[in-house]
């Protein structure tokens, strides 16, 4: 535990937390770095999961690729690109995280269209709703809590591989971890990883929170308890339809 | 190429380790998760204990987390310990909320069925919601399965070497071949243990072998509500 009262010294050194390789520099460049690429992710990948769980075409295509990129080692990736394009700016790993960033996001859209009911589905067309309609008032609403999901997913792992990234010549929160590699800096590097799990977990509630806050007012209200569904006993609303003088 | 076969041994060597550091947290993880996923179900307070910690746990970026455990466990940082115990809670994670989804997602009559024909809780559990739930925990095992791979590589970033060491090394030569020989043996190792997953499943869980889902069923979910697609 010595090493963790060396990493909270490291943290309040106030050295450490001014000039351009002060912690908030660190932090914003990481949270920078982070909502740019989800940004991008978010505006291919939803389009992309939208029309495939609303179609139904492209789901045999979609399904096995997003399931194959899982396999893509990061961090390799990242390095590929690096090498590829060249040059020392976040645009290589900012594209090789775009692109490791869309499977979670198109999951999420694809799948939330399909675990809507088939029937809501239906009864929004027998009222005259169009194809546009039903995307966007019944599909996308009902479908928000695990589209929401494959962005926290996206998120967190974004966060996750800016901090694997920085072993480019990029700034963010795994400069902390990689400049005290070469002359062993434990406190440093543990100090660092703790600003990034920190970081992580608030993104994590942030996203939880609004997960909460999509699912439709009907959907959580018809939602029935986790646990003992199957040994609930009858609450006295259960039981009006057999006493109907009482209701 | 010249240099594929000028190095084979390095690679052959280093993509054993890459396999021999993956089986265990994918073991690992898988086994603690039933119990776990089991208990999760029981309680309404350890339902939300459990899969919280397991969602927060899931949370936390891999590098990181490499770096943290040695002075909470007391390991040296090069120890592959760190990056084991490390991935064995990822798999956990990850698979905990699936295991908990796909045990509580067994029919009640059919457990109520095998309770009345005499089984008792323990049979019940083994031979009937184990079984049951097989499809879903397959489904989260393939997941943990290739995610584990995958991470395993960046264990080497703190000196656990795996097929990771050439996307090291090939980036500090500005050689690109060495780093895809490193992705595509991961890929690889990857695809060969979700085959071997696919056969397993197909031995011991004939009665999946059927056509597509309907659609209105949500598939194995992560934490965070992510959903593995199948």
């Amino acid at each position: 535990m010595n090493s963790y009262s060396q990493a909270f010294a490291w943290l309040a050194a106030p050295g450490h937390w001014a000039g351009p390789s002060g912690i908030p520099q660190r932090i914003l460049e990481h949270l920078g770095y982070t909502g740019l690429t989800l940004l991008i992710a978010i505006a291919i990948a939803l389009p992309v999961g939208l029309y495939i769980g609303h179609t139904g075409r492209g789901r045999d295509v979609i399904v096995p690729l997003t399931g194959a990129m899982r396999a893509l080692p990061t961090l390799g990736i990242v390095i590929l690109l690096a090498l590829w394009i060249g040059g020392i700016g976040i645009q290589a790993p900012l594209i090789a995280l775009v692109v490791l960033a869309l499977p979670p996001v198109i999951a999420g859209a694809y799948a939330g269209l399909e675990s809507v009911d088939r029937s809501v589905i239906d009864a929004a067309r027998s009222i005259g709703f169009t194809g546009w309609q039903v995307l966007w008032q019944v599909e996308v609403p009902l479908a928000l809590p695990l589209i929401v999901g494959g962005i926290r997913s996206a998120c967190l792992q974004v966060i996750a591989t800016w901090t694997v990234a920085a072993y480019l010549p990029v700034g963010g929160l795994g400069r902390f971890l990689y400049d005290a590699l070469p002359n062993q800096d434990y406190a440093q590097m543990l100090a660092g990883s703790l600003i990034v799990i920190v970081l992580a977990l608030l993104a994590d509630g942030l996203f939880a929170l609004v997960q909460r806050l999509a699912t439709p007012r009907g959907v959580a209200a018809g939602r029935t308890p986790d646990v003992g569904t199957a040994t609930r006993s009858p609450t006295r609303k259960d039981q009006t339809w057999l006493a109907p003088e009482e209701a | 190429m010249n240099w594929v076969s000028g190095n084979w041994a390095q690679i052959a060597q280093y993509g054993l380790a890459h396999v021999w550091l993956s089986v265990p947290p994918i073991v690992i993880g898988f086994a603690l998760s039933v119990p776990l996923g089991w208990l999760a179900n029981r309680f309404a307070l350890s339902r939300g204990l459990l899969l919280t910690l397991g969602g927060l746990l899931y949370a936390v970026p891999s590098l990181p987390l490499f770096t943290v455990l040695p002075s909470l466990i007391g390991t040296r940082i090069l120890d592959p310990l760190n990056v084991e115990i490390a991935l064995t809670l990822y798999a956990l994670a990850l698979m905990l909320r699936t295991a908990a989804d796909g045990l509580a997602s067994v029919d009640a009559d059919v457990k109520l069925s095998a309770s009345a024909v005499g089984f008792s809780s323990w049979r019940r559990f083994w031979g009937v919601e184990f079984p049951l739930a097989g499809p879903v925990l397959l489904a989260g095992l393939r997941v943990v399965s290739v995610s584990t791979v995958s991470l395993v590589s960046v264990g080497s970033v703190i000196g656990v070497n795996s097929l990771g060491f050439f996307f090291l090394d090939g980036y500090q030569r500005s050689f690109p071949l060495e780093v895809w020989v490193g992705v595509i043996g991961t890929v690889l190792i990857a695809l060969v243990f979700d085959g071997l997953l696919v056969l397993a499943g197909r031995a011991l869980l004939p009665w999946t072998r059927t056509g597509r889902r309907p659609r209105g069923i949500v598939p194995a979910t992560l934490p965070g509500g992510e959903v593995v697609l199948r």
